[in-house]
């Protein structure tokens, strides 16, 4: 492998990652500014972190939040299962291809459309706009992005495990929960994870779907925004981005930790 | 081990009349789409028989086992196990248990957790489900390997969880889909008397699929070979070798010279075959009816042919000439090639029994083949 780097190769990466980072790295350095003006650099500090936990407002969004990731990750991530699972198992019924398109499409369809699409339905049915619509509207949009991670998990996915069980005697039901799933599980959790966070940041579809009471986060730091950047948007974002930062790290040590170690067990098996 | 030896001597339970079989295949086709994977198969199985199927891939051997395992339905047909119609039983309900080719060890369990699993799902108690299990693990010797996960362990270990599992449960009947196929060759050639004394020791009835013809030959009390979703014969391996029925089957086992003539007299159990491609007479033993000026084939395995510098005495009849065109040396035994004058090869195996000869074969020496009459198999089918 060639080690020796380049000056281009330095000045390319460089400026990939400035590209990439500067804007974050701005937001969280200002997140510490003294002053009242974000532009303006007074010194560190850390009250806006303390007075964002005294905004009301604010504690509100990101419970309302949590609770719509939490349960719309959770119902999206069965649905999209249930959905992945029928799409690689029943592969000879007609029109196969129309619906496997159609799991994809609403990956690819524009949010603003999801989520007028999603509120003329409310309204016509005559749901009260609140956290139940917001809920829905998340599971409906990222119950295709679980299908789809699902879905490449199971095409590997190895049928004669679950034959293997059905010989044994275990029912299908059985044969689900005790082999298909946690043989997929991995996947089924990336698929949770990714759902949650897709329902924690998303603006478009929560705005056409909320009501009175069910304020987002991002809803909140939108329409804060507006009326002008305070350093405790900043703070709020920040905190967004450790949360995040650390899942990413945690998820990929894990991972990574489970290679070396899958690794280092199948050379020892083939030694012996 | 002796006892073994004797049961095995005596075990022929499909000459006998009375005896019934214990998996009947009953006239199963099984078509998947336009394609017919079996066709209008009918097979006798009986109890504790170490039963193979054999085949080219393709040939619908597998299907033949996953529809004993009830993976896939019979389209028309039915199979019996034990007297009991199998249709519309699911896999779980049948005395059936199934090693599959992959092995299909459930990754997230340890090696005691995949042999327990199908005892759990009988609702066994705790206690006898762990005995069964130290049973088993002692059975294929892996007892200090029980909490290790399938991938910490070497494909023959796999292979021998695999097995402990399927036998586990006590089925009637075990289905073995290639079950040495991944394993190395001296492996495989260890683990196919393992198999069979584990058969014998267990009491069970093995149907296993496989394409290696060595190992079904090795293993199995009889041999169903197959062919574009037929059987083409059913008999034990050494029937099979000596005595296939049809030029199929005669070619498929083993290595065989064909030939092909017309039928020139029949007299005193003996027929003539005018051979006249190669400019030969074939004089064989008459084993099936077949009248003058019909096209008949012959078989014969190299190893029954005699290869020499010397004219033989009656070389009439069965004696060929030609050019020695190649050698194939495989230390036990070597294999002559002799090219005839029509550019035709007939192949003359010789055993090696001693470690020198004087003056050996070599290449582009002129050479008369030779066989007896009965050394080769008369086919008209």
């Amino acid at each position: 492998m060639n080690t020796t780097w380049s000056r281009f190769n330095i000045a390319s990466l460089v400026l990939g990652f400035a590209f990439l980072y500067l804007p974050i790295v701005l937001l969280v350095i200002y997140s510490f500014n003294e002053s009242r003006l974000v532009t303006v650099w007074a010194g560190f500090s850390t009250k806006w972190y303390v007075s964002l936990f005294h905004n009301q407002a604010f504690i509100d969004a990101a419970w309302v939040t949590i609770r719509v990731g939490l349960i719309s990750a959770t119902f999206a991530t069965i649905l999209g299962t249930l959905g992945a699972l029928a799409m690689t198992r029943y592969t000879r019924f007609r029109g196969r291809m129309l619906f496997s398109a159609m799991i994809y499409a609403p990956l690819v369809m524009p949010e603003v459309i999801t989520g007028l699409s999603l509120l003329l339905l409310f309204v016509a049915i005559g749901l009260d706009r609140g956290i139940l619509t917001v809920t829905l509207a998340h599971i409906t949009f990222s119950m295709c992005f679980v299908a789809v991670v699902v879905q490449s998990r199971l095409v590997t996915f190895d049928r004669s495990l679950e034959e293997a069980a059905m010989d044994l005697g275990a029912t299908p039901v059985t044969t689900f929960f005790k082999v298909t799933l946690p043989v997929i599980l991995p996947a089924v959790v990336s698929g949770w994870m990714l759902a949650f966070t897709l329902s924690l940041d998303d603006l478009v579809i929560s705005s056409f779907t909320s009501g009175p009471g069910a304020t987002t986060l991002p809803m909140r730091i939108y329409s804060q925004v507006r009326l002008g950047v305070t350093p405790e948007i900043n703070a709020a974002c920040t905190i967004l981005i450790a949360i995040v930062a650390v899942g990413v790290i945690i998820a990929s040590i894990a991972n990574k930790r489970r290679e070396v170690n899958r690794a280092r067990d199948e050379q020892a098996a083939a030694r012996n | 081990m002796k006892s073994l030896g004797s049961f095995r001597r005596k075990f022929a339970p499909w000459n006998d009349p009375e005896a019934k079989p214990f998996i009947a295949v009953e006239n199963v086709t099984k078509r998947f789409g336009d394609f017919t994977a079996v066709d209008d198969l009918s097979l006798n199985i009986y109890n504790r028989e170490f039963f193979a199927l054999l085949g080219a891939s393709g040939c619908g051997k597998s299907t033949l086992l996953r529809m004993l395992a009830g993976f896939e339905t019979p389209t028309s047909g039915r199979i019996l196990i034990d007297g009991q119609d199998m249709s519309g039983i699911p896999p779980y309900k049948r005395p059936v248990n199934m090693m599959f080719q992959s092995y299909a060890l459930f990754p997230h369990m340890t090696v005691e957790g995949n042999i327990a699993f199908g005892l759990k799902q009988d609702g066994m108690p705790k206690n006898e489900i762990e005995a069964r299990v130290a049973e088993m693990l002692k059975l294929v010797k892996l007892e200090q390997f029980a909490k290790r996960k399938p991938h910490q362990l070497s494909g023959g270990q796999r292979q021998r969880v695999a097995l402990a599992r399927c036998v586990a449960k006590r089925p009637k009947v075990l289905l073995l889909d290639e079950p040495l196929g991944a394993l190395d060759k001296k492996l495989r050639e260890e683990t196919q008397f393992e198999l069979m004394d584990l058969q014998m020791k267990l009491g069970l009835t093995f149907v296993v699929v496989t394409h290696d013809q060595e190992e079904a030959m090795t293993m199995s009390d009889r041999i169903a070979v197959m062919d574009k979703g037929k059987v083409k014969q059913v008999a034990t391996p050494a029937e099979v070798y000596e005595a296939p029925n049809s030029k199929f089957v005669a070619d498929f086992i083993g290595n065989v010279n064909m030939f092909e003539g017309t039928a020139a007299a029949v007299e005193k159990g003996k027929i003539d075959i005018d051979v006249a491609t190669d400019k030969m007479t074939i004089r064989t033993e008459a084993t099936r009816d077949c009248s003058v000026g019909q096209t008949v084939g012959f078989a014969i395995r190299p190893e029954k042919i005699r290869i020499s510098r010397k004219e033989p005495a009656n070389s009439s009849v069965n004696t060929a000439y030609g050019e020695l065109y190649d050698i194939a040396y495989f230390g036990d035994m070597t294999v002559f090639h002799v090219r005839l004058e029509n550019g035709r090869i007939i192949k003359a195996a010789s055993l090696n029994a001693v470690r020198t000869v004087e003056d050996p074969l070599g290449y582009e020496d002129m050479v008369w083949v030779n066989f007896d009459t009965d050394a080769g198999i008369l086919l008209t089918a």
